[in-house]
């Protein structure tokens, strides 16, 4: 559901450096989502159809990169990409984790004429 | 032409849910970001809190919703400052709605705001709202699933709220189940069983922000 915020916010992102980069049609935007987010690629594609009509990025490819979680831990400094529901450290039973992927939300880049 | 924006998606709101966390700070009130399915008996449980702790704590409650539902009338009716946000069909609220709504309910004359978010487990745990706390509101008669299916917010939250514990014999919810799963995915989670119709738990549950109200 939280698909279509997420492009919104893209949206307004991409509209807004276009006008600075003096583009008037977006052709690719690439995102990078995390994987914490638990956001849908077929959901993000249909929220940017839905919600790029009339806007600088009209008939835009969306490109998504989805990045894994992969957890680092705080004690014996194992990296692992934990299953659901037990992040704690596979090494050393710590629970003392970062995300060091996973947690990204961002646009790479676009292109447009 | 090939434009690098590297933006983060989430930094206008990250931006204002600062401005957000400063205030509650500056107001000394404990900020509440209370996530749950639709149904979970979130607004009865505002009523009764605000209920019980009249005349010992200052309660507001910032209440989101899809669409109208005027629970922020039930909420002052047992007598905390409420102010209600329709989101019109956003599925979480933002911090910049309870910026707005701090404007008609001044954070420094209360001592604990609930920021009672629209009902889902996923989109609210991603959005900051400057809370100090998110806590979860799980019924018996959603089924045992939850927490796995939603880690995240179960991973985040301060607290757990099972709730409408009086329904547990008509349910095939298993108790025991469901608190190992919690404690997996989260052992540092402070859980409260409750029934807002018999009432148990809920002293546990007041005491506890009390004490969170006393420490600020
Ligand atoms: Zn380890």
């Amino acid at each position: 559901m939280h698909e279509l915020s997420l492009i919104q916010a893209l949206i307004e992102t991409v509209a807004h450096s276009a006008v600075e980069n003096d583009i008037a049609k977006v052709n690719t935007v690439k995102i990078v989502v995390g994987e914490v987010y638990g956001a849908l690629p077929d959901a993000l594609d249909f929220a940017f159809r839905v919600l790029t009509k009339d806007t600088v990025c009209e008939g835009a490819v969306l490109e998504i990169d989805k990045t894994p979680l992969v957890l680092k831990c705080g004690a014996c400094g194992s990296e692992y990409q934990p299953d659901e529901i037990n992040w704690k450290c596979p090494a050393c039973g710590a629970g003392g984790v970062t995300a060091i992927s996973g947690k990204e939300l961002y646009v790479d880049y676009y292109e447009g004429d | 032409m090939k434009i690098i924006v590297g933006r983060d998606l989430l930094l206008a709101n990250n931006d204002q849910a600062g401005v957000n966390r400063v205030l509650f700070k500056q107001s000394k009130v404990v900020a509440i970001n209370l996530i749950s399915s639709p149904g979970s008996g979130k607004t009865t449980l505002m009523e009764k809190t605000a209920g019980m702790l009249a005349g010992r704590l200052k309660i507001g409650v910032v209440v989101g919703d899809l669409y109208t539902e005027r629970d922020a009338v039930r909420i002052e009716k047992a007598g905390a400052a409420a102010v209600q946000i329709n989101t019109e069909g956003l599925c979480h609220l933002t911090a910049d709605m309870v910026y707005r709504a701090l404007q008609e309910m001044p954070p420094e004359e209360l001592d604990v705001l609930f920021i009672e978010n629209v009902g889902n487990l996923v989109c609210p745990a991603a959005f900051d709202l400057g809370e100090q706390m998110k806590v979860a509101v799980l019924s018996v008669t959603e089924g045992i699933d939850k927490p796995s299916k939603y880690p995240t917010i179960f991973r985040e939250a301060g607290a757990v709220v099972i709730s409408k514990e009086d329904l547990l014999p008509y349910t095939d919810f298993d108790l025991d189940t469901c608190l190992a799963e919690l404690k997996e995915i989260n052992d540092q989670l402070k859980i409260f069983i409750t029934s807002a119709k018999t009432g148990l738990g809920l002293n546990e549950w007041c005491s506890w922000l009390e004490s969170l109200a006393g420490a600020e």
